[in-house]
């Protein structure tokens, strides 16, 4: 189904990837020109259009574009990936907005009127008083009421303890996933690097981590640094969840290691230290984010775990999974206190491995395109085409 | 490969030295081991903790008590192993001997369901790439994975346990949830099944005629109050599964693997009144006798297969063998679903599904009867453990079987005219199976430690509870014997992957 008009712009873009494709200025025109080629060829029902816009898509791609344009492109792309980010962003600020935020003596107030330990008179039978369903539907308007996810037994305000509860938890994720990323990389790239004695002591040293039961260093944590607060807790996860990137690295590093632009850094007199950071890690970036991304997302499930158990964060402050624990009793007669924490872990947890997959793809240099099964069809029915005309062979339709 | 494995034991050995010292410092200082005593008000306070410390050597600091605990383990050698006790008097070992056939109990049955229903849905999805029913398998897996386990745990015992229960009260199922389960059934099927319109249709009608009906069936009949199989539902079942196994296995054209199929479902139904009688001797029958008999069922389908021989006689003794085994499954089932009368009203009183621990306490019964105990006992924790691992059991196979799919051997197996059964079973499905196979190898490892969050809203005393007990009080000879328990299971199981991978895949080799 591909028009010759389609393959106009594919052939001019091919002829651009040439000396001049360096050009910002002349990638500038060409996009021009495909936006306003993509245009008409777009129009509802027409049968070509998501191939020619597919078309579209691979000239697109053997355009002189940096590998950054290339996977933010295709990350973009990327639905589930996209209306992750930002239903996760919408819970950040939501819970960051909702309650202040209260970090290392700078304190700020939220818009919502109960902080998370103020004790209100319950009422409403300490129900949520949300309400969704207008009342033209029969249900009682649209208002979040003074506690829109209700209240425990003694009167806490639920919304703000959720969002209390989803600030710890998504500082833990943030601060786990900043430490761990640090520490992996950097412990993989130099055992890949420098290899012999050192590869060995520090795989020893990963795998010593890895057998190190997490539970019983959380619980030490909890004895010793009771007054630490999650930051703690954020810290000694983040100290024992880099050993996965620490050995993806390392087999990343050992394989670029022996590429020729390695080489002529170091024969150019280049350190090893400039070695690793300027010429290999910017080539294994795509592995680190990736695996970066993962480990957040299980990060939320091992602290709520912990939290749960009564290992992770204590009282008076709460987490996703304290909430969870302290409430799992009232399930039959307030059911409100255990759906809305869980309901959130899920969306966090659910949001972040959206976007790790979303990441993942865009990195794979084996993934070209998701074509549809439409657009796939179309392309299968569409090669042969020109075979069935040339060749005499009769049954070519069959 | 020997220098590789001994090099490999050794380096284990040195990581497990130290990794033990680390832990044994670390749990001896996470608190207070006399705390309760210290806080007590009995009247021999001061001869209860002379005892304890005299019982754990608590007069010994840590850094040197370390090396008693370690000569007790090292005394195992000549047969003289001693972990130490706890606090409570009793020996670590025999704490550690009991929590692990708990544990074993619930982690082996859990991977095996996980690992069929996860491959199952790897594959499907992975050949019907792209459709509507691998976004929703990708989606629904993807909310598995970001599911927190005691969160489904908790859920799994309102619903699954407490309504189940009620709900069993009076099993009428509604006209809605018939036709639901219905339309929901065909549509599932439609999706994994494929084919063109016609075929589509075809296959939304029957599942979903087939679903509708076995709903009605059970609900009309109060099947679920008083489920029971018989000799027709035994023949009905077995045939499906010799005809789904023959299919897979060899494909349906292969005379000889059909008739072996077919003649191994005859003689399970020539079995059946014999084993009926055989299965009332109480006296005889237990875990390993009801073991043999299924291998011994198993057996004499090979065998079937044998005498039906043929060019290729493994096909059809691999073919009859499958069909057998499941048959005896099927066998097993049914007699089961007999006692299940009994066990509902007089052991269960009318609430089945159980939400705590691993067995009703203090029962006396006959085989059957503490089996369905167990089962009912075993069904939310396995459930939980379940959902948890099928997730990535699935999007694993799934990315593997893709990879292997475009593989060039893949398409010269098609272009010699291969059937698609025999690409995806013979030459697709066996390699994507390499990668998978060690991944359950390293998460069996783990498991083996326990699943803590799950035994612990289960109120299972498996090795993840006697961990979490052991760590609350500060007991330390019992933290080092399930550390050292998982650290070896981990060690074992992660060499184990390796060599499974060596031995899957001639392309590696191990350098020593």
């Amino acid at each position: 189904m591909s028009s010759p008009l389609g393959q106009g712009p594919a052939i001019g873009s091919d002829i651009g990837t040439g000396p001049n494709s360096e050009d910002p200025r002349n990638e500038k025109v060409r996009s021009e020109q495909f936006a306003g080629d993509a245009t008409p060829a777009g129009t509802p029902g027409d049968g070509g259009g998501s191939d020619k816009a597919e078309n579209a898509i691979a000239m697109k791609e053997v355009e002189g574009l940096s590998l950054g344009r290339i996977v933010l492109r295709r990350f973009l792309r990327h639905k589930g990936a996209m209306i992750s980010l930002v239903v996760l962003l919408l819970v950040v600020i939501l819970s960051f907005s909702a309650i202040g935020i209260n970090v290392l003596g700078w304190h700020t107030t939220g818009w919502w009127k109960w902080t998370y330990d103020a004790v209100p008179q319950p009422e409403n039978g300490t129900a949520p008083t949300l309400s969704l369903i207008p009342q033209w539907l029969g249900g009682s308007g649209i208002h979040l009421g003074n506690h829109p996810f209700g209240q425990d037994d003694v009167g806490h305000d639920m919304f703000a303890r959720v969002m209390r509860g989803m600030q710890q938890s998504l500082m833990i994720i943030l601060v786990t996933g900043v430490a761990s990323t640090v520490l992996g990389t950097v412990i993989g790239s130099v055992a890949g690097y420098v290899g012999g004695v050192v590869d060995s002591l520090l795989m020893r040293l990963t795998d010593l981590i890895i057998i190190v039961p997490l539970i019983l260093l959380a619980a030490i944590v909890a004895h010793l640094f009771s007054n630490a607060g999650s930051i703690a807790l954020a810290l000694v996860l983040g100290g024992l969840v880099w050993t996965s990137l620490a050995r993806l690295v390392r087999g990343e590093v050992l394989a670029l290691r022996e590429r020729e632009f390695v080489e002529a850094a170091r024969v150019a007199g280049a350190s090893a230290a400039r070695i690793i950071f300027r010429h290999i890690l910017p080539n294994a970036v795509g592995v680190i984010i990736v695996s970066a991304t993962l480990t957040m997302s299980a990060t939320i499930l091992t602290e709520t775990a912990l939290s749960y158990l009564g290992l992770g964060v204590h009282a008076p402050d709460v987490s996703l999974g304290s909430l969870i624990s302290q409430y799992e009793t009232a399930f039959t007669t307030r059911p409100w206190l255990f759906w809305w924490p869980g309901i959130f872990i899920v969306i966090i947890a659910l949001s972040i491995n959206f976007i790790g997959d979303g990441l993942r793809d865009a990195f794979d240099p084996r993934q070209r395109r998701s074509l549809g099964r439409k657009a796939l069809k179309e392309k299968s029915e569409a090669r042969p085409k020109p075979v069935t005309d040339a060749g005499p062979v009769a049954d070519a339709g069959a | 490969m020997l220098t590789f494995l001994a090099r490999r034991t050794l380096a284990s050995i040195a990581v497990l030295f130290v990794a033990s010292y680390l832990v044994y410092i670390l749990s001896a200082l996470s608190g207070n081991p006399l705390a309760d005593l210290e806080s007590s008000h009995a009247i021999n306070k001061a001869q209860l903790i002379q005892q304890r410390v005299q019982l754990l050597h608590l007069d010994i600091p840590p850094f040197l008590r370390y090396f008693l605990w370690l000569g007790g383990l090292l005394a195992g050698v000549i047969g003289k192993l001693d972990l130490g006790h706890s606090p409570n008097g009793q020996s670590v070992t025999s704490e550690l001997s009991t929590a692990m056939g708990s544990t074993l109990t619930l982690v082996t049955g859990a991977t095996i369901v996980a690992i069929v229903v996860g491959l199952t849905i790897g594959i499907t999805t992975a050949l019907r790439q792209y459709t509507t029913y691998d976004y929703t398998a990708t989606f629904v897996s993807f909310l598995f994975f970001s599911l927190p386990i005691f969160w489904i745990a908790v859920m799994l015992k309102q619903f699954a346990a407490i309504g189940f229960n009620n709900f069993l009260a009076d099993p009428v199922i509604g006209p809605v949830t018939i036709v639901v389960t219905a339309l929901v059934s065909g549509i599932v099927w439609m999706g994994i099944i494929g084919g063109d319109l016609r075929r589509r249709i075809l296959v939304f009608v029957i599942a979903g005629a087939a679903a509708g009906v076995v709903l009605a069936y059970i609900s009309l009949t109060g099947w679920l109050k008083n489920p029971s199989l018989g000799p027709v539902a035994f023949v009905v079942l077995s045939l499906g599964a010799a005809y789904l196994i023959t299919v897979l296995s060899t494909g349906w054209a292969n005379k000889k693997s059909r008739n072996t199929a077919l003649s191994v479902v005859g003689i399970g139904l020539v079995l059946y009144f014999p084993l009926q009688a055989l299965f009332n001797q109480y006296a005889i029958i237990n875990f390993f006798t009801v073991a043999l008999i299924v291998i011994l069922i198993a057996a004499i389908g090979g065998a079937t297969g044998y005498f039906w021989g043929g060019v290729d006689r493994g096909q059809s003794v691999r073919t009859g063998a499958l069909t057998g085994f499941v048959m005896a499954l099927f066998l097993l089932l049914d007699r089961f679903l007999k006692s299940w009368d009994v066990y509902f009203n007089q052991v269960a009183q009318g609430r089945p599904v159980a939400t705590i621990g691993s067995g009703t306490p203090d029962l006396t019964a006959d085989y059957w009867i503490t089996g369905l105990d167990s089962f009912t006992h075993l069904l939310l924790p396995t459930m939980a453990l379940i959902l948890a691992s099928i997730a990535g059991y699935s999007r694993y196979s799934r990315a593997s079987l893709l990879d292997v799919m475009n593989q060039d051997y893949i398409r010269t197996a098609r272009a010699k005219g291969l059937t698609e059964r025999t690409v995806i079973m013979r030459h697709a499905f066996r390699n994507a199976l390499i990668p998978v196979t060690t991944v359950i190898a390293l998460d069996f490892g783990a498991l083996i430690g326990g699943a803590v969050v799950t035994e612990s809203v289960f109120g299972w005393t498996g090795m993840g509870a006697l961990f979490q007990g052991a760590i609350n009080i500060v007991d330390v000879n019992t933290i080092m014997g399930v550390f050292l328990i998982t650290a070896v299971a981990a060690v074992v199981f992660n060499a184990l992957a390796d060599l499974i991978y060596t031995g899957l895949d001639p392309r590696i080799r191990v350098s020593a």
